[in-house]
């Protein structure tokens, strides 16, 4: 047994855990999210129990303005300042909300925190209600996260039979109640304003501010809203002081953060790093790099309106404000990873095509702008992009950037700015040359010939094509209709002599020279 | 408060948005989703300008003024956006404006003009179209010409409280409908008109006026409406042969551009050639014309006469919700002082 002991190497040990901090993500995984005891039995409802009796509503502000904890769910706004905002503003009605709509494609740390520790949610938007002086709140969460719904509903009432949540907590005179409320799924609602509306059971689209929810929110009455790894740092932050969390991170960017990591690398998964780590060792270090011993070609942070980072930014200690500055942004936490077969320009329009069919369809510029820049990248990826697209994609870019209502459209062109300023010789390769240096672009892959020196004539790649494009008959030479041919590579497996060789591949090797000059003696014919 | 408009130096007061006060001072910030009567919905986003020391450009009709705030409504790179922003509409609309009704009274057209867009440079696909929808005998409703400044569905809610239309689907495919795109004679319009009147652009215009004339050949005339003592005013648009082809209305008019049915939409008798523009009296059962003094003079004389012979109580008055509080007022005093009755009745009471 000793020896086994020996070979299984602690967790800790492990690449993907080595360099994590994991903070807010502490419980899970850990105690069942399930018992209020688990919760309780490791710390939790402490930092409420020192609220509500110790500290007045000011004070607890403070320490959250003294920890410099910004917001997780994408602006990077200081916590502390907003509850300053709502705690200010007059009224006898307020709400704090939850942000738990986590629409970005592939980002769960919001779900990881709901599912595996829900109870710190529930302690850190009592703490926040105590604090702005609301006794109401709302936690917003998308439909689609079921198990986390029912979490969070068992989270609720143990904690009202245990008299953490109702009247008079902990013989304070406090009282508090909260709601859960199952978005449907649009993008759109997780905008703090859009999300109120579909609250009040509007069309979920967002509205101009100011007015700020901090003044006119839910109903019209002062609000406060968060994310979900936001509350989750809040009993941290009390229970283990202001100065301990800003001790971690950077100046600016104190704590931790939560990252989805997915994409071509070995380790994927939810990481929690302090702020400040670089890319660099997210990726190749927690990673684990990239599968298959490929190249890095780049990393896309901040979810569907993030930016593509190049290899020359793999260095970048990631804080809000130094990803701004690349041209991305922190967002929620979405870190998808490419490799060398990647098409930065597809990239963009995959995007693009999400943000587009996203938008609520209030401001022209995100309505109808979004759909032109879609429509160019289409024509670009499909080979038919002309020299002036790229004027036209960095004009309407600009303009939907800078004239959109909400979030949502004012980071849309990210993916399309960030990947024209880093990769735009990708862009020109398929406008000039027809070519897709990825790889990606089916239009423009070269397609595939028949070396007539091999072939038998056997007929499998005549039934492989799904397109029909091959020509020929039994024990006759085959031959492909290189006009028609979509490069599907269907047919190149398919025979058994090897007779099927992509087109760029005769220029390399000497074996195929005869190809090559019967291509050549076609073209001076 | 101080402030300064493209260098002109302005007095305004708290709570007061750019818009309002570059309006209140000749300036004229385009727009296509403002309308005084509403919430400010900052979705056409042409009003934005520039404040000094503000990074990206506001809308100016959500953006409320300041001490000493310094804003620019015409830089050039404003006009460059606003541009961007006619073209993305036209790139979504059927240009038709050669024999467009609305041609001539239509925003999009002017600011097309305004920013000098010449060509649409992102031509591509338009939102489907389901058809012209004809669905009642006032107004069409045509979503080709749509530019979804969402003043209709605002102002049937915020406005006139009915709420019969709202957006259907979302993005690149939101339209303005009905609940179940059903008939608006299905559900609960009121036809008062007043999306028809404040659609900037040609997707709902009224029947009456089209293929009758162009905007510019229309002349205006300002009267009260003749139905109630309400007394909205209204515009009538009249054409070479002194028909009314379409009645407006203004937001600065003391019924702030709204009306009800009758006045947008019931004023055709005006033209009626069966109407009535001299008394008649009748005689061995059948009508002549008589003057005015004639028919007023036989009144009085019979009115006299059953007084005289009968007493006042074998008379009553019945008077019209037509006529203004002042008239029927008078009717009232008329019937007690002079005929001696007290039996008064108003058609509004029934
Ligand atoms: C299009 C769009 C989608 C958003 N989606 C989310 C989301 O899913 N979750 C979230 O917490 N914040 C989301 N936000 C940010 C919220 O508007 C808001 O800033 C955030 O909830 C504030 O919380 P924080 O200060 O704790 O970050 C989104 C913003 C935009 C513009």
């Amino acid at each position: 047994m000793a020896t086994n002991e020996e070979n299984i190497p602690s967790y800790q040990d492990l690449d993907f855990y080595k360099s994590q901090r994991r903070l807010a993500l502490a419980n899970c995984g850990f105690i069942d999210p399930e018992s209020i005891e688990d919760y309780i039995a490791s710390d939790g409802y402490q930092a409420l129990s020192k609220v509500l009796t110790e500290m007045k509503p000011q004070e607890v502000i403070d320490e959250v303005k003294e920890s410099g904890l910004r917001g997780r769910g994408g602006g990077g706004f200081p916590t502390g300042m907003k509850w300053q905002f709502a705690y200010d503003a007059s009224g006898d009605k307020k709400y704090i909300i939850c942000n738990a709509d986590e629409g970005d494609p592939g980002a769960f740390m919001d779900r990881g925190l709901l599912e595996g520790d829900p109870h710190s949610i529930l302690e850190g938007m009592i703490i926040g209600g105590y604090a702005i002086g609301a006794d109401e709140g709302y936690i917003y969460i998308r439909a689609e996260y079921p198990l986390a719904i029912k979490r969070l509903e068992k989270a609720i009432t143990a904690a009202e039979e245990k008299g953490l949540l109702g009247e008079d907590i902990f013989g304070s005179g406090f009282n508090f109640k909260l709601q859960i409320k199952a978005g449907a799924g649009a993008f759109v609602c997780g905008e703090e304003t859009g999300l109120m509306a579909s609250i009040e059971g509007e069309r979920g689209m967002p509205t101009p501010r100011p007015p700020f929810p901090a003044n006119k929110g839910l109903w019209d009455k002062p609000s406060n809203i968060n994310n979900v790894e936001t509350f989750a740092n809040i009993p941290i932050i009390i229970r283990e002081g202001a100065a301990s969390f800003k001790e971690l991170g950077t100046e600016d960017s104190s704590g931790t953060k939560v990252f989805a990591l997915t994409g071509m690398i070995e380790n994927t998964g939810l990481a929690e790093v302090e702020m400040g780590t670089t890319m660099r060792e997210i990726i190749f270090g927690i990673g684990g790099g990239i599968q298959d011993d490929k190249e890095f070609k780049a990393v896309q942070i901040g979810g569907p309106s993030g930016g593509c980072l190049p290899d020359e930014k793999l260095d970048l200690p990631i804080d809000y404000d130094s990803l701004i500055e690349a041209g991305a942004m922190m967002g929620s936490g979405g870190l998808v990873v490419m490799d060398e077969n990647s098409c930065m320009v597809d990239v963009a329009r995959f995007f693009l095509n999400f943000v587009q069919s996203e938008s609520c369809g209030k401001c022209t510029p995100c309505r109808e702008g979004t759909r032109r820049m879609l429509e160019i990248l289409n024509r670009i990826t499909q080979g038919e992009g002309e020299e002036e697209d790229l004027e036209l994609l960095r004009t309407l870019a600009e303009s939907v950037k800078k004239l959109s209502l909400c979030g949502l459209g004012k980071t849309a062109p990210n993916p399309v700015l960030s990947t024209l300023r880093y990769f735009e010789d990708e862009y020109e390769a398929h406008i000039k040359n027809d070519e897709c240096p990825g790889g990606v672009c089916q239009n423009l892959l070269p397609g595939y010939i028949i070396d007539y020196e091999k072939c038998i004539g056997c007929t499998y790649c005549i039934d492989a094509c799904p397109i029909d494009v091959v020509d020929g008959r039994l024990e006759e030479i085959h031959e492909i209709n290189e006009e028609d041919c979509n490069a599907c590579g269907a047919c190149e497996p398919e025979c058994p002599v090897d007779a099927i060789i992509q087109k760029n591949y005769i220029e390399h090797f000497p074996q195929y020279r005869h190809l090559l000059e019967e291509d050549e003696e076609e073209v001076e014919a | 408060m101080k402030l300064t408009i493209n260098g002109e130096k302005l007095e305004a007061t708290e709570g007061q948005t750019i818009l309002e006060v570059a309006q209140e001072n000749g300036i004229d910030i385009p727009n296509l989703c403002y309308s005084p009567e509403l919430k400010p919905e900052g979705a056409c986003r042409m009003c934005v300008v520039d404040i000094e020391g503000v990074a990206d450009p506001v809308t100016a009709c959500t953006t409320e003024v300041s001490a000493g705030m310094v804003v620019e409504t015409e830089t050039p790179s404003l006009k460059k956006m606003r541009k961007v922003l006619v073209e993305l509409m036209l790139a979504n609309h059927d240009v038709e404006c050669l024999t467009c009704d609305k041609a001539g009274d239509c925003k999009l057209q002017d600011y097309a003009y305004r920013y000098s867009v010449k060509k649409v440079r992102f031509e591509g696909e338009k939102t489907e179209f389901k058809g012209i929808k004809d669905d009642n005998p006032f107004f069409i409703r045509d979503n080709r010409k749509c530019i979804l400044c969402y003043k209709c569905v605002n102002l049937c809610k915020q406005v006139q409280g009915e709420a019969s239309i709202n957006l259907e689907n979302r993005g690149f495919d939101t339209r303005v409908t009905t609940a179940f795109d059903l008939p608006l004679e299905e559900i609960n319009c009121q036809f008062c008109g007043l999306c028809v009147n404040e659609c900037p652009t040609g997707a709902l215009m009224e029947k009456s006026a089209l293929r009758k004339a162009r905007n510019w050949e229309l002349k205006k005339g300002s009267t009260i409406c003749p139905y109630c003592g309400v007394g909205c005013e209204l515009e009538l648009n009249i054409d070479e042969n002194d028909q009314i082809v379409k009645v407006t209305t203004n937001s600065d008019n003391v019924n702030r551009g709204q009306t009800c049915v009758k006045g947008k939409f019931g004023l055709d008798f005006v033209n009626s050639e069966e109407r009535l523009t001299k008394p008649l009296i009748k005689e061995e059962g059948r009508f002549r014309e008589a003057s005015w003094e004639e028919a007023l003079d036989k009144v009085a004389d019979n009115f006299g006469r059953i007084r005289d012979e009968f007493g006042g109580d074998a008379t009553a008055a019945l008077s019209s919700a037509k006529c203004t509080n002042e008239e029927n007022y008078l009717m009232q005093k008329f019937m007690r002082a002079v005929m001696g009755t007290n039996s008064v009745d108003h058609c509004a009471r029934l």
